[in-house]
């Protein structure tokens, strides 16, 4: 095995408690560090029961996940991994629990160790990075929905790691908010998995796309599977397609 | 909703340690609620006064708070005179104004100015998120004073949600009357805020674990009471003592 692959997960599957159908089967899954996966599929298909799975939140019935080659053992795996993974939830709002922008950043590297004043420091650079200059002592539930989604984005960031898990990131995105998160996650420099039901910021964020349907995964068939219909915001002007 | 509109500013009662301002008011608090002579609740309203000017707020709404509290004084000043004592000091028509209701009347009014003065100075100076820490550096147990924390962050959230929902149910032509249709409405309208706030907690514990959460809250305020503190809830205890002992002399 690569030395560079982050998660492993093999034969994987996970039934909610009191539901006859399985929400995951079968998945056979690795994130290799620097890889950028897009995943796609409709409500429901397990897309987010998957990134929960990663993370520790729920445990899978069958099949094993390995982070950096090892199984999570205990907390201290747990916690190790958390740090290395970060995940950006679907609603903003579930995410920003602290009174200000700059505790709600700081935050994750308080937890992590930091002493205040270097978790300012972080905090401050952090929202630098996603452009957020300045909205520090901002209070988190007067911030704008796309404020709100650089803003978690930045709580994530700030624990510094080696890859993402976005999920539903674009969701009621304005256009220019949209184009900023674009933007953003292609300077990241880290790996990450987008979970989304569109096509286009996929094609633009990730350099492969992979589908779900009904708890099971499949590498996307491009030809097959890229008919959409959408709205173009720059009109009639010619522009392409990123993949 | 609440507004915290005067915690934010610079002065010197804004700067001090925020444990530091709630023992010392609690304690003045105390000293003042017990009070039974006149010298002590006007000297704790000088006590609060000073407070005040030193918290350089605006006084203009801190008069509009007081004046909130003072309609509801205005109700003793209703029935007391008129019902308590025996010593008659002059009579309106059938009733007859008592000489210890009128000055119990008035202890009470000023006794409760004094204490709502050395609230908003000391404490309304503080936002709700610093008082939570201060709570919590006072040793108050962690789990109250998360929720205070909590409580201010999501209701917010809870009362937009409901706002949703009850927007959503005038938009389908629902109109509140005295019917059975109604109080099952508001019935459904309730059970679910209450459901889809017990997911929100859900989710936000997860997120919160994920960012390496082990029931410890850290702050990135100030870590330690400094000499000013000190110095502070030393001359708050002092004022304490002399309220005292005016009050027991």
């Amino acid at each position: 095995m690569s030395a560079r692959v982050l998660l492993e997960l093999t034969d994987v599957g996970f039934t909610y408690p009191g539901r006859k159908r399985p929400a995951l089967e079968g998945i056979n899954f690795t994130l290799e560090a620097g890889q950028r996966i897009g995943l796609i599929g409709a409500n429901g298909s397990g897309k987010t029961t998957l990134l929960h799975l990663i993370m520790g939140l729920l445990r899978p019935d069958t099949g094993r996940l390995l982070f950096q080659g090892k199984p999570l053992a205990d907390r201290n795996d747990l916690r190790r991994l958390r740090k290395a993974i970060g995940l950006l939830f679907q609603d903003a709002d579930d995410q920003l629990f602290s009174p200000t922008v700059l505790e709600d950043v700081a935050f994750g590297p308080l937890n992590l160790g930091a002493d205040p004043a270097e978790a300012r420091e972080i905090a401050l650079r952090t929202l630098d990075r996603v452009g957020l200059h300045g909205f520090g002592p901002r209070v988190t539930h007067k911030l704008s929905g796309g404020e709100k989604k650089l803003v978690s984005l930045a709580t994530v960031l700030a624990m510094s790691p080696q890859a993402l898990l976005l999920d539903e990131p674009s969701n009621n995105l304005d256009p220019a908010t949209r184009e900023d998160l674009i933007r953003i996650l292609n300077q990241l420099g880290i790996g990450y998995v987008i979970i989304s039901h569109d096509w286009d910021f996929l094609a633009e964020t990730c350099e492969e796309i992979f589908a779900m349907e009904q708890g099971r995964l499949a590498r996307s068939d491009h030809a097959s599977l890229h008919q959409h219909r959408h709205a173009h915001p720059c009109g009639e002007h010619p522009h392409h397609h990123g993949c | 909703m609440i507004l915290e509109r005067f915690s934010e500013g610079d002065s010197l009662i804004h700067r001090l340690d925020p444990a530091a301002r709630i023992v010392a008011a609690s304690l003045l608090i105390l000293v003042i609620a017990l009070a039974d002579r006149f010298s002590t609740a006007l000297l704790g309203m000088l006590a609060g006064a000073t407070f005040l000017v030193l918290a350089r707020l605006p006084l203009a709404a801190v008069f509009g708070r007081l004046l909130l509290v003072n309609t509801l004084i205005l109700l003793f000043w209703l029935t007391l005179p008129f019902s308590y004592g025996d010593n008659t000091l002059f009579s309106l028509s059938v009733l007859q104004v008592r000489k210890e209701g009128v000055l119990l009347a008035l202890l009470l009014t000023l006794k409760a100015n004094a204490i709502l003065l050395l609230l908003v100075a000391l404490l309304a100076t503080a936002s709700f998120t610093r008082i939570g820490h201060g709570l919590q550096r006072l040793r108050l147990p962690e789990k109250l004073c998360l929720l205070l924390l909590f409580t201010h962050r999501y209701i917010f959230v809870i009362h937009e949600e409901f706002q949703r929902l009850h927007r959503s149910a005038r938009l389908r032509c629902f109109s509140p009357s005295t019917s059975l249709h109604t109080y099952r409405t508001y019935g459904h309208l309730f059970g679910m805020i209450l459901v889809r706030s017990w997911n929100r907690g859900l989710r936000v514990k997860q997120a919160m674990d994920l960012r390496g959460f082990d029931g410890r809250f850290f702050t990135l305020h100030e870590q330690a009471m400094q000499m000013k503190d000190y110095l502070f809830l030393g001359a708050a205890g002092l004022l304490a003592l002399i309220l005292m002992g005016v009050e027991l002399t």
